[in-house]
């Protein structure tokens, strides 16, 4: 789970990371309240939405006067800010952070994550920051510092100094960094992060490290212990999709073809994604019903996949374990009539109790069209959904 | 022999007493599986589906000689009892359950260190459908009647796909000896590799079948050790070949953040190793079959 630039830097903050003095505002007029409580005279106005590369795509302005900050934030306010990390449809802004420009001698990069190969939090950092990790890996490989951290001992202070040495500090900044880390790893820690990300860290041009930007995601898993994250939650920055299907105990990823999916387990549900590819068409989600499911949570996947109006047919792949096809064949004839469906829709089944399943399917009376195999049902879907489309 | 399983194992549930415990612990006793009692904390002494009860996994251990335990416990008890199962001696554990915290699993593997070689657990998942030797026994969620008992080992990180694979195979007429689901967490507890060499030790395993998927490293890691150290072919199949950069499919650990994590390049990375690629999840089975026959020729 993803929260908002201030957020984050509140959350450091508490720990011990050196942050520029801000405010929040909720409408221009606050935006211009929030620059001369500030005082001084420049501000950066920044939008705050759940994506990285909010500079490039104009949602973060330097501000020379209070009538700048509040003409720059009436142009933000309720706008879809595309950047290269969002969808074509981009977030909605509605907060902004005001905050005093600083005075940069320096950019360093650093970000926790949690490094899959060691098992254990790895924080990585560069002399070089300001731009995207992705991009730093590529361009400037060699500036990237790893280090992992053992999970009983945490992050030792000779660990903290080395790195601050790599990274060129000296003098009192090799302090400030060995606490700025220590307070980021604690962070991690103790609020179940999966990624702490500041970028850039800055030196002043007096010498000093402030944390101009900054980063954090949640493991969602954690959240039942973590309820002060779990607020923080923005229903707003979320793919109204993917949050109502969440809701329901579906996971769904929304992409851009036509052939709608719905399908057990995350893997098959990935298989059939490909298989739909290879016989030449373009699935609309990733859909995953998950265990156990009932018909009443079939039907809602259907909803789930209608909801997206470029479908053109939807396709239903089940191999039933821990589920039962009957209950899934259930909730397929249950949809079709309370849906009103209009689409065609393949369906292979297979697994528990798929005997009872296919009779069902059969006995509705209904234009389903069954599948054998995987590579059946994907052949079937794309065979239908081509007229329509032509 | 199989692996991790077979018919004489001695099986405890941890959580045999909650809903989805009972249903499935009465599925493993249907389908042969030795289980010797479960484990739910107040519930001591007390008996269901005619096994023994027991409040902890150590007095468990010691009424039954229980060697594994399948651990049916909600996410935020599963590390607890994982760790539970490693102090009292069980030797392989098998965690089901979906939606463990990181950091907890983090703990866990931590903790599994503690154990000299000889005292250690062996983790299976968690968020895994589970291990099947078929006609011996299995602990998980699987439906056991689609495989059919044989020499192909398969391990996997999806449960449904794995038995996608086990029943294509089936229709060809290739068994399986056991068929192991490592799960879809970032952290598990046995990776490809630790499966691997399980699979290239048993004698009754002649060649294995792969189902990784994006995300991790840990398909590279197999296919190092494939390459130097099997001589049992692999079949793989990676799925996830038309997922988007930076989406989580599912699965937590299905994610693309890193070079090397992308279907292609895994499939690259597995192919240089001498792995056989299965090019889509519907030839699974034709894939396994042909490298079988080719090494009957062979021979």
């Amino acid at each position: 789970m993803d929260i908002h630039e201030y957020q984050a830097k509140e959350i450091l903050a508490r720990f011990g990371v050196p942050v520029p003095r801000g405010g929040l505002a909720y409408s221009p007029e606050q935006a211009g309240y929030r620059a001369r409580e500030l005082g001084g005279n420049a501000w950066v106005v920044k939008a705050q939405v759940h994506s990285g590369g909010r500079g490039a795509a104009g949602g973060v302005k330097l501000c020379r006067s209070e009538a700048e900050v509040q003409s720059f934030a009436a142009t933000l306010f309720g706008k879809q800010l595309v950047t290269k990390q969002t969808d074509a449809n981009g977030k909605g802004v509605y907060r902004l952070w005001v905050e005093g420009a600083s005075d940069i001698a320096r950019e360093l990069y650093l970000g926790l994550v949690l490094d899959r190969k060691s098992e254990r939090i790895m924080i990585v950092a560069s002399a070089h920051g300001g731009m995207e990790i992705e991009d730093l890996a590529e361009s400037d490989p060699d500036s990237l510092r790893r280090m992992t951290v053992d999970p009983a001992v945490g992050l030792s202070e000779y660990q903290a100094r080395e790195l601050a040495f790599q990274l060129g500090l000296s003098g009192g900044q090799i302090a400030q960094m060995v606490t700025i880390l220590r307070a980021c790893y604690r962070a991690y820690r103790d609020l179940d992060a999966m990624m702490v990300e500041i970028n850039p860290l800055v030196v002043t041009g007096a010498g000093d490290l402030v944390a101009l930007d900054a980063k954090m995601s949640f493991d969602t898993n954690a959240l039942f212990r973590r309820p002060e994250i779990a607020e923080l939650r923005d229903r707003s920055q979320e793919d109204p999709r993917e949050s109502r299907a969440g809701d329901l105990g579906l996971a769904y990823v929304g992409l851009d073809g036509d052939i709608g999916c719905i399908i057990n387990g995350a893997g098959l549900a990935m298989a059939t994604m490909d298989m739909i590819k290879l016989a030449g068409g373009e699935p609309a989600n990733f859909l995953d019903i998950g265990g156990g499911a009932s018909p009443e949570r079939v039907v809602r996947a259907f909803q789930t996949v209608l909801a997206d109006q470029k479908v053109s047919v939807i396709l239903v792949n089940i191999f039933a374990g821990i589920n039962r096809c009957d209950w899934v064949a259930e909730g397929v004839v249950q949809a079709y009539r309370e849906v009103g469906m209009t689409l065609p829709v393949i369906v292979r089944l297979a697994g528990t109790n798929v005997e009872e399943g296919r009779r069902i399917l059969a006995a509705s009376g209904l234009p389903i069209i069954s599948a054998d195999t995987l590579a059946d049902a994907a052949e079937k879907a794309v065979a239908i959904r081509q007229p329509l489309a032509a | 022999m199989a692996i991790l399983i077979t018919e004489k194992t001695r099986v405890i549930v941890q959580g045999m007493s909650g809903r989805i415990g009972q249903f499935h612990a009465e599925d493993m006793i249907k389908h042969g599986t030795n289980v010797v009692g479960g484990v739910t904390p107040g519930k001591g002494g007390s008996t269901l589906l005619g096994r023994p009860l027991f409040n902890t996994v150590r007095e468990a251990v010691e009424a039954t000689g229980a060697e594994a335990s399948l651990v049916f416990v909600p996410p935020p008890f599963a590390a607890d009892a994982i760790m539970e199962a490693a102090d009292a001696g069980i030797k392989t554990a098998v965690c089901v359950t979906d939606g463990i915290p990181s950091q907890d699993m983090m703990k866990v593997k931590r903790f599994l260190r503690r154990y000299p070689a000889d005292r250690k657990m062996r983790l299976v998942g968690p968020n895994c459908a589970g291990i099947i030797s078929p006609g011996k026994g299995f602990m998980g969620i699987m439906p056991p009647h689609i495989y059919m008992p044989g020499r192909v080992g398969i391990v996997g990180r999806s449960g449904t796909l794995g038995y996608e694979a086990a029943s294509q195979m089936k229709a060809l007429g290739i068994g399986v000896s056991t068929s192991v689901g490592i799960g879809g967490d970032p952290i598990n507890g046995s990776s490809f590799r630790d499966i691997l060499e399980l699979f290239e030790a048993d004698p009754e395993t002649d060649a294995v079948m792969m189902i990784g998927e994006i995300g991790g490293p840990q398909e590279a890691e197999a296919a190092l050790y494939a390459r130097n150290a099997m001589t049992k072919p692999v079949v793989a199949y990676i799925a996830g070949l038309s997922a988007p950069k930076g989406r989580k499919m599912g699965h937590a650990g299905a994610i693309i953040s890193a070079f090397g994590e992308s279907a292609q390049e895994k499939v690259e990375i597995l192919s240089a190793a001498g792995i056989t690629i299965a090019p889509n999840p519907s030839s699974m089975g034709e894939t396994m079959a042909r490298v079988l026959s080719g090494r009957r020729a062979a021979a």
